[in-house]
């Protein structure tokens, strides 16, 4: 007992490793700034691109979208950040990481986004352009105001999906939390920073994950 | 072109504000319109009758090219909007539309819903744009639910938050489909009476619905439609009392009844 104690909830070692996270967690949170902004607009875009009118953009979007649901976002990481050098192009590790997320949350937004443009009527459309509002307009006025909306617990839920996959910008020794807690584990040779970086996560991500089953509660209801 | 209107007592005549001509549209296979020719002259109330599929909304929605026919001419004050370089969104704010269905913005307050088109299409200022939007809520009687939500209000309040919405544009004629198809029956007189309002105040109008009590008192022409055809127009009395053409003696009698 003692010893799990020692090697997992050890006190002393968290305080040790606390600066550490706490930078690691500066880092995640700006991980976070870049790339679920980044994320969400290139899913308007993918979403768009994919109802547009013209059908090499719609097919443009669609092999776009499978092809980075498929891809395993980690493989697309690594390819980016020890692949494009081959190619002549290196990128930072915060780029390649900005880069990998940009390609696979814009589809999952996108997907996300799309569900939603197409829950909102045609007559809206129609009453919209009846007025004079252009296409732009009205998509901007009319249209993606009520789609968004329709689909803010999807969104949150990416969201968090996105913030939970931020840590594996640490295999490209982008110092986010996970990767100060596991250099603080490999100094100390215990565990207990690794659960700390868990409690942060939990913390806070846990009211978003609340506020997800209360909307999973209100649909079922 | 020139044709008469009875008005008063004696007829005038005046060139039309909206002309359709040679008007054709067809849905794959299904040949909707098969050459609609239809004029109306400013200020009149035009009701379009005839059975449901005969192409009533498609000749209203090609009107605004909501949906685009397949040929013929539709000059709305003399600019034609088939030619590939109209306009199109400066002449729709020209053509209010009125829908069965409302159509009405629930993510926007009543005030919202009726000054967004001001606002980005005309580019007025808020307050501008507000002042109008409330001055048509007024004539809807409504100006008391500018700040409410369209999910807040009864079907007929709904309808006529949209027909101010199309009203602050000034718009040359208005388009309505059915609009009161989709309301319980103690609330459609509401929005008869709105429709009467505007046409004493000398709105240009078009209309396609089954309140024939109301096109009996109000309409100038009926037009009625059949299979993608005008069958026959004419003054209510006529169509009414003394149609020509066989089919539309049967529609009339059907719908009488
Ligand atoms: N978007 C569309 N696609 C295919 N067929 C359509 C479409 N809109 C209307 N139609 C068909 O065109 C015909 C005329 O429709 P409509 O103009 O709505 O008639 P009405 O308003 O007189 O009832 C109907 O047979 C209808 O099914
Ligand atoms: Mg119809």
């Amino acid at each position: 007992m003692e010893l799990l104690r020692q090697q997992f909830f050890n006190i002393d070692v968290m305080v040790q490793a606390w600066p550490l996270i706490l930078r690691g967690l500066g880092m995640t949170a700006l991980l976070c700034l870049a790339v679920i902004p980044l994320g969400l607009l290139g899913g308007l875009a993918v979403a768009v691109a994919s109802l547009s009118r013209s059908r090499l953009l719609r097919w443009t979007a669609k092999g776009f979208i499978d092809l980075f649901r498929a891809l395993p976002p980690l493989v697309v990481l690594i390819l980016l950040y020890s692949g494009l050098p081959f190619a002549g192009l290196r990128l930072t590790p915060f780029a390649a990481v900005c880069l990998a997320f940009l390609l696979n949350s814009s589809c999952f937004y996108g997907e996300i986004y799309r569900a939603g443009i197409e829950s909102v009527g045609r007559g809206q459309w129609e009453a919209a352009r009846s007025t004079g509002l252009s296409a732009a307009q009205t998509f901007t006025s009319v249209i993606l105001p009520q789609a968004v909306r329709n689909v803010v617990p999807d969104l949150v839920s990416n969201t968090v999906e996105v913030v939970k996959l931020t840590s594996i910008a640490s295999v490209v020794s982008f110092t986010e939390m996970l990767y100060a807690a596991d250099m603080a584990r490999s100094v100390t040779f215990n565990t207990s920073p690794i659960v700390l970086a868990a409690a942060i996560y939990l913390v806070i991500l846990w009211p978003a994950v609340r506020l997800m089953s209360r909307f999973e509660h209100r649909v079922a209801a | 072109m020139q044709l008469s209107v009875a008005q008063g007592a004696g007829a005038v005549r005046v060139s039309p504000i909206l002309q359709v001509r040679g008007l054709t549209k067809r849905f794959g296979p299904l040949e909707v319109l098969k050459g609609i020719d239809f004029a109306v002259a400013p200020q009149e109330l035009v009701f379009v009758i005839g059975p449901s599929g005969s192409g009533k909304s498609t000749l209203l929605r090609c009107c605004n090219r909501l949906e685009d026919a397949d040929s013929g001419s539709i000059l709305l004050d003399g600019v034609e909007l088939m030619d590939p370089k109209c306009d199109l969104n400066a002449m729709r704010r020209r053509i209010g539309m009125v829908f069965q269905s409302f159509n009405l913005y629930p993510h926007l307050t009543v005030l919202g819903n009726v000054t967004l088109a001001m606002r980005k299409v005309l580019g007025k200022s808020r307050r501008e744009a507000d002042e109008i939007g409330l001055a048509a809520l007024d004539r809807v009687g409504l100006a008391d639910k500018a700040a409410a939500y369209p999910a807040a209000l009864s079907g007929g309040q709904q309808q006529r938050v949209a027909i101010a919405r199309a009203l602050c544009l000034n718009p040359k004629v208005m388009l309505f489909d059915e609009p009161t198809s989709a309301l319980d029956p103690e609330l459609v007189g509401s929005v008869l009476a709105v429709m009467r309002d505007l046409r004493e105040a000398g709105m240009t109008m078009v209309v396609v619905s089954h309140e024939m009590r109301f096109a009996r008192e109000a309409a100038d022409r009926i037009v009625f439609m059949e299979a993608g055809c005008i069958v026959e127009e004419g003054p209510p009395e006529q169509i009414f009392s003394a149609p020509a053409n066989a089919r539309t003696r049967a529609f009339v009698a059907e719908i009488a009844r």
